[in-house]
């Protein structure tokens, strides 16, 4: 697995930008490129307007027409979604289970892959090879025993019980791309840290944590994006009303009233759950972008 | 680096890669750093892994300790089970359709990107790449319950966007069709809404791997005659091939899988069983009928479905020439 973080993507194709005199064949190119791209576009943002739009109209004009426009701009649905449909206590929930298996993941993997990416010992081969199986093996695999796991230490439909799944879960991916970061930090850093006294703890989280910063980044903003988006896991493990996360939340508000859905409030409810990540990734886009490649080049 | 000696106390750096004195230091940073995370994974990921292939050999109902052990009679039962068959197809048809279908869509839109410019002086990509970049990424990052939700209200029949775009196209006869409910075409929508949500996801890996090849290489191939999309089959394709193959492997486990956005466009399996896929099945049949070693036995076919295919996909791409020199 090499990395490529701190290159820029952009580095290497385009971006100088020297006058070339553009041919008819080119435009022709550019043309059609930029309309099947605009196309593609349209394909997803069209879904998405539509359902911001929706969430503005009430039920009954939803039901008029799926394009006219709402008569009163007003945010009932919002409020609607957000208390009736206790879209409010999912994503408190969903903040306080992502939040802390979030912490969590980062400072166990990262232990992990410092461990495994710059100490030799018997059996860090099997690690390796056992962290490859957690991410190869379905979910749906571990799915029963894991209930019954949690069921007999008593953290079944509990915050704390979808915490540590969520940590063990998204180990491995962490793991796996934390560990080609620290094989690629240079090992006199660590040396030097000993030399001055430094002891293995301090080395670390003093000196070795820090380089690894823009690595730990990438990994944070995909494990977010993993953990705030997971379904199963909740679904299975964590079935108390109370407790649910956003997107069991959302799920069951669309499926328990059948023909009743107040659509107007299940769109707001959509509109609430995306936002965050939406912004959470157009803040950190450059550097999602720039990581994607790495994680993928094993 | 091994005659640097420390000038007293603590651990002579040259000590790293030999074997060491075992202080207090070293044993509860090892114990900590590997063993803490280590026992976490252990238990909640291996070990379930490992239980569910001991309990797909009973017959083990749950909520007691009786747990008879049957042997291979689950796997039997599960390939006499009509509906279970039809949910093992319906996943091989996503895992065969799918990565297919996301890998060549995204492909072609990340080599659009990418040499969609100019063809003289320095190579470059489209103007405004960076726009179609960033939207393209968008439904990846939507919660797949949402991404669902959304285009369950899209192909309602009566108040959805599809239709309300054909009839406003003039296909009058679409006015109500149930695109999900109707067992001819529930697949094809599902699928549709299975690669929205990740071609995006995949152009920005393949649109990375692409800017990853030196311009040196295509401005050899364009010195040498070779136009765009020569370059394109020729050049981009055999240089980012490793990438195709996690791509194609990565988009198959997930079709494999795809419980978040089958469960949520057809809670049921829609109509006729025709969306059914296996994860469903084994969904239903362990936290609603409480069949749990039945349902361990699906896993462990669901498994051995997703290590068959990504096995055949690593096979076929070293016959067809892929090879270990051509590296990134």
């Amino acid at each position: 697995m090499s990395l490529k973080l701190s290159k820029k993507p952009s580095d290497t194709l385009g971006h100088v930008n020297r006058k070339a005199q553009e041919t008819a064949g080119d435009k022709v190119v550019a043309g059609i490129s930029h309309t099947m791209l605009a196309l593609w576009s349209l394909m997803v943002l069209i879904p998405l307007a539509w359902t911001l739009l929706s969430s503005f109209k009430t039920t009954s004009e939803i039901f008029a027409s799926p394009f006219s426009l709402p008569k009163h701009w007003s945010f009932a649905n919002y409020v609607s979604a957000w208390n009736t449909a206790g879209i409010g206590n999912y994503f408190l929930n969903t903040v306080i289970v992502v939040g802390c298996a979030l912490v969590i993941v980062m400072v166990l993997g990262a232990m992990c892959a410092y461990v495994l990416a710059r100490y030799a010992f018997p059996g860090s081969r099997a690690v390796y090879y056992l962290m490859l199986a957690g991410l190869t093996f379905p979910i749906f695999l571990a799915i029963v025993p894991l209930f019954f796991i949690l069921k007999n230490i008593g953290l079944l439909n509990t915050l704390p019980g979808l915490i540590i799944v969520y940590v063990a879960f998204a180990l491995p991916f962490t793991v796996f791309f934390l560990f080609a970061f620290f094989k690629a930090l240079p090992s006199e850093i660590a040396e030097a840290a000993q030399i001055d006294g430094a002891g293995e703890w301090r080395t670390f989280f003093q000196v070795m944590l820090p380089m690894a910063k823009p690595g730990m980044a990438s990994v944070a903003i995909f494990n977010f994006l993993g953990l705030w988006n997971q379904y199963l896991i909740p679904v299975a493990i964590n079935t108390d009303p109370d407790k649910k996360v956003l997107s069991q939340g959302i799920a069951a508000f669309a499926g328990q009233q059948g023909y009743a859905v107040d659509f107007g409030s299940l769109f707001a409810a959509a509109v609430i759950v995306v936002v965050p990540v939406l912004v959470a990734y157009i803040l950190f886009q450059r550097q999602l972008q720039g990581s994607v490649s790495a994680g993928t080049m094993k | 680096m091994a005659t640097r000696v420390l000038p007293g106390g603590g651990v002579p750096a040259a000590a790293r890669r030999r074997r060491k004195k075992l202080t207090f230091d070293k044993v509860s940073f090892m114990a900590v750093f590997l063993g803490l995370p280590l026992v976490i994974y252990l238990v909640f990921v291996i070990s379930p892994f490992a239980q569910a292939v001991y309990y797909s050999m009973t017959s083990w109902g749950g909520y007691n300790n009786n747990m008879p052990f049957i042997g291979v009679a689950n796997y039997v039962k599960l390939f006499q089970d009509d509906i279970f068959m039809i949910s093992v197809r319906n996943s091989v048809i996503l895992a065969v359709f799918l990565p297919v279908i996301t890998v060549i869509l995204s492909l072609v839109l990340a080599t659009l990107v990418t040499i969609g410019g100019s063809s003289r002086g320095q190579i470059k990509g489209l103007r405004g790449a960076g726009f179609y970049r960033i939207i393209s990424f968008f439904p990846y990052v939507i919660p797949a319950v949402v991404i669902g939700l959304i285009w369950g209200q899209i192909y309602d029949p009566s108040s959805g966007l599809l239709n309300g775009v054909l009839t406003g196209m003039g296909f009058d006869g679409l006015k109500s069709y149930p695109w999900l409910g109707d067992s001819r075409t529930a697949m094809i929508a599902s699928m549709v809404v299975i690669v929205w949500g990740f071609v995006g996801f995949y152009m920005i890996l393949f649109i990375a791997a692409i800017k990853g090849i030196p311009a040196e290489t295509y401005e050899a191939a364009r010195i040498d005659g070779a136009g765009r999309f020569r370059t394109a089959i020729s050049i981009t394709i055999p240089l980012i091939r490793d990438n195709i193959q996690t791509a194609y492997i990565y988009m198959g486990i997930l079709a494999l899988d795809a419980f978040v956005y089958m469960s949520v466009l057809n809670s049921t399996g829609g109509p006729g069983n025709s969306t059914l896929v296996i994860s469903q099945k084994l969904f239903s049949t362990a936290f609603a009928k409480g069949q749990f070693g039945l349902a361990c036995a699906m896993g462990v076919v669901l498994a051995a479905l997703t290590l068959i295919f990504a096995g055949l996909v690593f096979m076929v791409n070293r016959l067809t020439g892929g090879s270990r020199e051509v590296n990134e």
